[in-house]
Parts: C-alpha cells; structure tokens; sequence
C-alpha cells in the first residue's frame, strides 16, 4: 500500500492520545512532562507531513519554532519542579493541593 | 521501500510512547522517550525534512532528555511511583475516554475527508529535495520570518535567566507553609529550613 | 399677569423652608408672622392671577405653565405645570384667602405653645401641597398633593402626640385616607393605561375624539370616587373626621373645614368629562352617598357634646350635599356650597377655637352658658356663621344650599326629601350648639355635675374641681380679626351666584372653561324653584324653632333627641374597630404570616439555594492539577466534536 498523508496523520493522533492519556494518568512530575514532550513531537509529525502534501515549507518553520519553545519551556519547567520539589522527596503531583477550595 | 522504513518507525515511535507512560521508573520512561524521539526524526527524513530530523535529535533528545536524566538524579525521584492506586475517583477511566475521544475524532475527519486532507495553500514556499532543505529553511527563516527567529532568541535568553533565577538557593530564611497545609511527607521541614 | 401662577406655591412653600432651616432658633411671633406673611403673598399672587384672567376673553382663560420635566420615562411622561383656569384659580382665592386668615388667628391661638415654630411649618406646607393639588396640570401631581395634605393632616392632627390618643387619632386619619388614595391611585393606572397620558387638556382631549368604553370610564369614577369618600369624609371613610379634632382647632378650621376635605370634591369636578361619559347609575350612587352621609351624620350631630365634634359632623353632612350636588351633575352648585362652607365652617371652627382659649381648654357644651356678654365679638361671628349654615336667607349658606336641593329634586324627589330633612337636622342642632354656648345661664360655675359623664374629649376634665376659677374672657384682636373678615365673607358670599337671572349666576359664566358645558340643565320651572325655595325655608323654621323652645325655653323635653345611639355616632365606628381588632387582625396577621413565610422565604430561600449550589459545586476546585487536567481534556474532546459536527462533508 502507499504511504498517504493520512497515515502520518493518524500517527501522530496515536502519539497524541497516547500522550494525552500518560499526562491524565501518571503523578510524578517528571513523566508528566514528558507525556507534553510526546504530544509536542506528535504535533510536529503533523506539522511536517501537511507541509509536505502541500508542498509548502510552512509546516517546518511551524516545526522549527514549535521546537525552539520546547525547549525554553523545558527549561523553565524543570527549574519549576526542581524549586518546588527540592525540599520533599517522594512527593508528586498529587500533593500539591494547596490551592484546593 | 518507503512503507517499510515507514512502518519501521511507527513501531518504534508507538512502542515508545507506551514505554514512557506505563514504566514505573522515571529513568527508564526517559530512554523510552529516547526511543520515540529517535524513531520520529527517522519520520522526518522520510518526509524530507531533514535539517528539522538533525535539529530533532540535537536539541529534542541530545538537550532536553538530559535536562530530564538531570532532574531525576538531582531530585532523586527515582523511586518507582505505585501505579495500581489511582487516589482520584474516575480518573483512569475519564482519561481512557478522553485518549481515545480525541483518537477516534481524527479517525472520524480523516476517514470521511473524501480524496484525502486537504488545505488552504497560502504563499507558496515549495520544498526542495532532501539535500537543499538547510539552505530553502534558512532563506525562508531568515527573510520572511526574521522578527519571529529574534523574537524566539529573546525567548530563550528569558528562559535560562527565569531557570537560573528560579533554581537559586535562598538565602533568607523562607516562610514556612502554614501548619494545616503540610502533609506527611513534609515532616522533615522544620528541621531542614535552617540547614540548607 | 396670569403667567405668575407658579408663585401661589411658591410663597408658602419658601415659607416651609425658611422655617425648617430656623428651627427653634427663632422666638414665638416671629414664626408666625413669617408664615402669615408668605401666605398673604401667595393670596397677593393668586389676586394678581384673578385680576389677568378676569382681563381675558372667556375662551383664552384656560392655560398651561410648564415648569420643567419631572418623569420623563418613555412612553410616560409627567411634567411638573400649573393649570390656570377658573376652576383652580377660584379653589386657590379662598385657600389663600382662608388660609392667610387662619394663619393669624394661630399666633394668637397657640401663644405659649412650645412646639408653635413647628405649628407653622406644617402649616405651610400644608398649603403648599394643597395649592400643587389644585393647581396641577395632571393626575400626578394633584396625587402628590393630595399625598402631601394627607400628611400634613397626620402631622397636624396628632400635634401634640405625647397624649397617645392624639397619636392615634393622627393614624387613623393616615390610615382611613389611605384606604381612599389607593382608589385614586387605580384610577390612574386605568387613565394611563386607556388614555395614554395623566394630563387634564389631553384626557380630555382624547374623550372628545375617541371612544373610550363605558365601562372603562365608569370605574374609573367609582375608583376616583372612592379616592374622594377617603378624603372628603364621606360613608364609610368618614371615621377620621370627627377624631380629627384632637388637632389645635386652627387645624380644624383649615384642614378640615375649608381645603383639605374639599379636595375629593374638586378632583370629581376637574375630572367632569369622564363623569359624563361615565354610566347614570355610578353617578347616581355617587348622589346617594352623598346625601346620605349627610342626613347620617347630621343625625349624628344632634346629640354630641364636645363643640368641636358637632362641627365635625356637620362638616361630613355639608360635604355630603357637596357629593350629593356632584352626583347631580351641579359642579357650579357645589363649587359655590364649598366657598361659602369654607367661610361659614372656618368661621364656625375659629369661633369655637375662641370659646374654647376664652374657657381655657374646656370644651364640653354643657358646661357652657351665657357666653354672649362675656365674649361679644366671638359670638356675634358666631351667630352670624349659624344663621349661614342654617340657611336663613340673606346669608350666603342659603343660596348653595338651595341651588343644591332644587338640582336634587330634578334628579329624583326622594334625594331632595333627604336633603331638605339634612337642612332641618342641621338648623336643630346648630341652634342647639348656640343656645348651649352663648344663651341660658352659666352653667361652667356649676361643680363637677357631669364631670364623669364626658364623652371621649380631652383637654380640661380637670374643671370639675376648679369650676368656679373659668373666667371667660374675649380673645385677642390676632384671633378676633379673622373672625369678623370670615363672618363678612359669611354675609356677602352669596352674591357670587344669585339664581334669579343669567347675569346674577356670575359663578356658573366664570366656571364655563372648567366645567366645558358638561352641567346639568335644570328644566325647573320658576314657579317651582319658588316653592322649593319657600319649603327649604320651612324647614329651617322649623329646625330653629324646635330648637329653641327644647333649648332656650325648655318645653321640649331634650333627652327625645339626645339619644345615647346617636351619641355613639350608630355604633359604627365601634363596630368597625371591633371587627378590624377581631377577625380583621387575624386576617392582616395571616397575610404578614405569608408575606414572612412565603415571599420572604422566597427570596431568602434563593441564597440557601445559591450558597448550597456553591458548597456543591466548590468540590471541584480541589487544588490537583491532574483533575484540571483532565477537564481541560474533557472541554477539548467537546470542542472537537462541536466543530466536527458543524463541518459538512
């Protein structure tokens, strides 16, 4: 069979939800960023093979920046998780219920 | 040839995804995620794209998975999380739903699109071949999208700074959180304020 | 000329304020100048106002002053004017004029008084919210002054509230008038609701060129009529009048004598149009009421004691012909009852508020007597005032009164034959009331005979004990002045509206742009009129001399008339407070149950609601990111599957 768009495009849906799902279900912190890294990467899919069936370079520029603020939020975002969860350990998620009503 | 490496790469990105999310040590969903990443930029050679496939592996799993095995060593979060206890009510279950909701939706649009996805083609950059990606991205980056490319660098010097401001140890004695709001597993803190 | 109309409010109103702002920082006399003086400008500028309309054609005297906008909401505009014409300008001569008499009759009067700065603040407002009550342009405003006189009333009345009893009398004169204004005030929804408009010109305006059911304007009266039974102390709302006279006596010559009560008579009048479109039977029960009330309370009047309470009740019987000349059709008729009844019965009040500064408080009748040689001003006014209200001819009393009856028999005989027996019970008891107080021998230095026997009045029950101390005495010229103006007006008021030929009925020419023809034509012949005439006299004869010989000669026995039944006013007024206290305050008890329970249950029932909702719906801020999370998932699947199902494909 040929390789159409749509079966880039329905990767990248699974990579989505299954991202989606790992980010709803797991607590530690950690893994819950990296659930947001595989939906990021399966938007890029996306980005990319649209790009290409439409012979366009829009969608990698698209990609490039998507790329780019990865990574600063990455950074920002781990340097939040290291702020907050230095002084505990074996604390994830679910603990940080201060702002609960 | 092109279905096979196809294939190839979709078994391994899968694989990977459902590695990250159901290890129970961090440090092994961080070389999963390894995995996926490596697997989505042979993805993006296959569409071409080949100076984002090199950005990929350079900056997605060179830089941030080891920001992330860095995190995971200096905290120690390393201990295995119990995944058979789920605290929330309904909340595995609404995010099964929720996963494949948003899976069967795509399914549902790509499915009834007749002649496949189509879009609204705007300035038309085309793309090269494989070896002129470099030079067409970069022209195109650096002529159309030059405001955007700065405004990304602005970005990212706010982001080191915000990081390096947000990791620093306090030297003032901080407040401590009010009795009702600490927990068990913030016994250790009074005694840990003063000596850190 | 005609365009100073605004200043007639505005005198007594400035008056008002001036006071307000003094305070009590003034001393004695000075308020009460201050007052007189602003009344005697505002009787200057309604003068003034007569003067120019009389300069005009007959046909340009009804005009318009706007002063600005009050109520400007859409669809319902009221603008706060002044509607000169004869009708209102003529209702103001005598309030200002009266009143400005009344104002200084008070000086003298309530001399000593310590509340007397604050006599006189209610006074002037009083007559400013009357003169905004006849001078209005629409319905509103002659509401707010009727409002205003009602208050006034209230404040008036219970003057001297520290005796409780005054206090309540104050309450049941608000409460009962209330009971009126509410049928006013349905009126006036019905008005606007039909008409479009609360103005006078464009109601009337409108019933010329379309046609309003008769239905419409017939309930229309009975509900305007209701608002006038409130206020102008007809059957059944006539119960506060008589407790009315716990005010100071000028209160009661004014208020309730000569304007305020007056008030429900010319609302029917100004509405004249309606009436006529209005069904015969609304206005014939109008008639009967009218003179009914009046031959009730004239019976009443026969045997009460306190010689403010039987002026009380004759005020309620001649405001009983005045309804009963409405009823009839005769607005000129009863426009000229109620200008000689205010001279008269002002006349009649300040002269009793004489008797009674003259015998230092007293106020019971039979410890009255051969007053006329110790106060000879007072009764010489006196007696002047009674041969008016009787009917003697050439006093102006005769003359409305007459004019009234002979409409009546035009209208139905039997209506006549109540009014002419009204006029033989009012020359009895009236003349009872002088020889009681001026003639006989003096019975005020008899000791303590009746002293227990006192039938619900107030000031000096103490006079059992020092009865031979009373020295009467004649009052000061602030009170006698007054008396001998009114009694003049009393003598020569009757001149306004002669009926023996077109050019002698100045009144009725002078009322035309008021009363736009609507009056009832009398197809009397002369020589009827003459025998109706002569026949009213008879009973008046009739009356005075009944009266003489059980009063001044003794052959009749009085108790024959004295009757206890009458005395206790036909124990209405007890049986209204026995049901209201009975079964009447279990109900309003009931309705302010439900009005707890329910309504407010209501709205207190919506809080409960909104904070229990909250206390429900505040579970799902419970402080994990997991669980917003996994909202922001549910919302975006639901976005997806909106817009999907808005694609066609």
């Amino acid at each position: 069979m040929i390789i159409t768009t749509t079966w880039y495009l329905l990767l990248a849906a699974v990579l989505f939800s299954i991202g989606t799902t790992g980010l709803l279900v797991r607590r530690n912190p950690l893994i819950m960023f990296m659930c947001i890294e595989l939906m990021l990467n399966a938007v890029n899919i996306t980005f990319v093979s649209i790009g290409s069936h439409l012979n366009d370079l829009g969608g990698q520029l698209a990609v490039f920046f998507v790329l780019v603020v990865a990574a600063a939020e990455v950074v920002v975002g781990l340097a939040l998780v290291v702020a907050i969860m230095r002084r505990r350990s074996r604390t994830n998620a679910d603990d940080l219920k201060i702002l609960g009503g | 040839m092109e279905t096979v490496v196809f294939l190839i790469s979709a078994t391994v990105i899968l694989s990977g995804a459902l590695g990250v999310i159901f290890s129970k040590n961090p440090v092994h969903s961080a070389l999963f995620m390894v995995q996926t990443l490596f697997g989505v930029a042979v993805l993006f050679v296959l569409l071409e794209a080949t100076f984002l496939a090199a950005i990929q592996v350079i900056v997605y799993a060179g830089a941030i998975v080891i920001l992330f095995v860095f995190v995971i060593t200096l905290l120690g979060i390393d201990r295995a999380e119990d995944l058979q206890v789920e605290p929330i009510f309904g909340q595995r279950p609404l995010a099964v739903v929720v996963g494949v909701s948003i899976f069967g939706v795509i399914l549902t649009v790509l499915i009834a699109a007749v002649g496949g996805p189509t879009g609204v083609q705007e300035a038309n950059t085309p793309i090269g071949d494989a070896t002129d990606n470099t030079r067409i991205l970069g022209e195109a980056l650096f002529s159309t999208h030059v405001f955007s490319v700065e405004l990304t660098a602005l970005l990212l010097t706010v982001a080191v700074v915000g990081a390096v401001v947000l990791s620093t140890r306090p030297t003032k004695p901080l407040i401590s959180t009010p009795e009702e709001y600490q927990n068990d597993a913030l016994e250790e803190e009074p005694k840990e304020k003063g000596g850190e | 000329m005609i365009d100073l109309v605004w200043l007639i409010p505005a005198f007594p109103l400035l008056g008002f304020l001036t006071l307000i702002c003094l305070g009590r920082s003034v001393r004695e006399p000075i308020s009460g100048w201050l007052a007189t003086t602003a009344m005697a400008g505002s009787f200057l500028s309604t003068l003034i106002v007569f003067i120019g309309m009389l300069l005009e054609e007959n046909e340009n005297r009804q005009t318009v002053f706007t002063l600005f906008d009050w109520i400007p909401a859409g669809d319902f505009k009221v603008e706060i004017g002044f509607l000169a014409d004869p009708l209102s300008i003529t209702m103001c001569l005598f309030i200002t004029g009266v009143g400005t008499l009344i104002h200084l009759y008070s000086i003298g009067y309530m001399h000593g008084d310590l509340d007397f700065n604050r006599f006189f603040t209610y006074l002037n407002l009083f007559a400013f919210s009357m003169l905004m009550l006849v001078l209005g342009d629409n319905l509103l405003l002659t509401f707010l002054g009727w409002e205003g006189v009602g208050a006034c009333s209230y404040l008036l009345i219970s003057f001297w509230f520290s005796d409780p009893a005054n206090a309540t009398a104050g309450k049941k004169a608000f409460i009962t008038n209330r009971v009126g204004d509410w049928g006013f005030m349905v009126a006036m929804f019905l008005i606007f609701f039909n008409f479009g408009s609360l103005q006078y010109l464009e109601i009337f305006d409108i019933l010329g060129s379309n046609q309003i059911a008769e239905t419409t304007t017939t309930f229309i009266v009975l509900m305007l009529f209701v608002g006038a039974v409130g206020k102008s102390a007809q059957f059944p709302l006539y119960l506060w009048l008589p407790d009315a006279m716990a005010g100071p006596t000028p209160v009661s010559a004014l208020i309730h004598a000569a304007t305020m009560v007056t008030s429900g008579v010319y609302l029917l009048i100004r509405v004249n149009p309606i009436m006529v479109e209005a069904s015969a039977w609304s206005t014939g029960l109008i008639a009967w009421v009218g003179a009914g009330t009046a031959l009730f309370a004239a019976s009443i009047a026969v045997a009460q004691t306190d010689i403010k309470k039987v002026l009380a009740y004759s005020t309620v019987s001649q405001l009983g012909y005045m309804i009963l000349a409405v009823g009839c059709g005769a607005y000129t008729a009863a426009i000229f009852h109620m200008i000689t009844h205010a001279f008269f019965k002002a006349l009649l009040f300040l002269g009793a508020g004489s008797v009674i500064h003259g015998m230092d408080g007293e106020q019971d009748l039979r410890r009255y007597g051969g007053l006329r040689s110790l106060m000879p001003i007072t009764a010489g006014t006196f007696i002047i005032g009674w041969l008016a209200i009787a009917g003697v001819p050439p006093f102006s009393g005769f003359w409305s009164k007459d004019e009234i009856l002979a409409f009546a028999w035009d209208k139905n005989p039997l209506l006549w034959l109540v009014g002419i027996i009204t006029a033989l019970l009012t020359a009895f008891y009236m003349t009872r009331q002088v020889i009681l107080t001026f003639f006989g021998k003096p019975r005020y230095l008899d000791a303590g005979d009746d002293a227990g026997d006192d039938a619900g009045d107030d000031a000096g029950d103490d006079a059992g004990d020092d009865a031979g101390d009373v020295q009467p005495h004649e009052s000061p010229w602030t009170m006698t002045l007054p008396l001998i103006a009114l009694a003049f007006l009393s003598v020569v008021g009757g001149l306004i509206q002669l009926p023996f030929s077109s050019s002698t009925k100045r009144l009725e020419h002078w009322l035309e742009p008021a009363t736009f023809h609507n009056e009832t034509h009398l197809h009397l012949s002369s020589s009827t009129l003459w025998v109706l005439a002569l026949l009213t006299l008879a009973a008046v004869a009739i009356g005075i001399g009944i009266g003489i010989s059980t009063y001044l000669k003794e052959k009749i026995d009085r108790q024959i008339f004295e009757k206890p039944i009458l005395n206790n006013a036909w124990h209405f007024d007890s049986t209204v407070s026995k049901v209201m206290g009975g079964p009447g305050f279990k109900a309003f008890e009931a309705v302010a149950k439900f009005d707890k329970r329910v309504i407010d249950g209501a709205v207190d029932g919506t809080g409960q609601i909104v904070k229990k909702t909250a206390f429900i719906l505040r579970r799902s801020q419970n402080g994990l990111v997991r669980t917003y999370a996994l909202g922001v998932g549910i919302g975006a699947v639901g976005l997806l599957i909106w817009f999907l199902s808005r694609t066609t494909i």
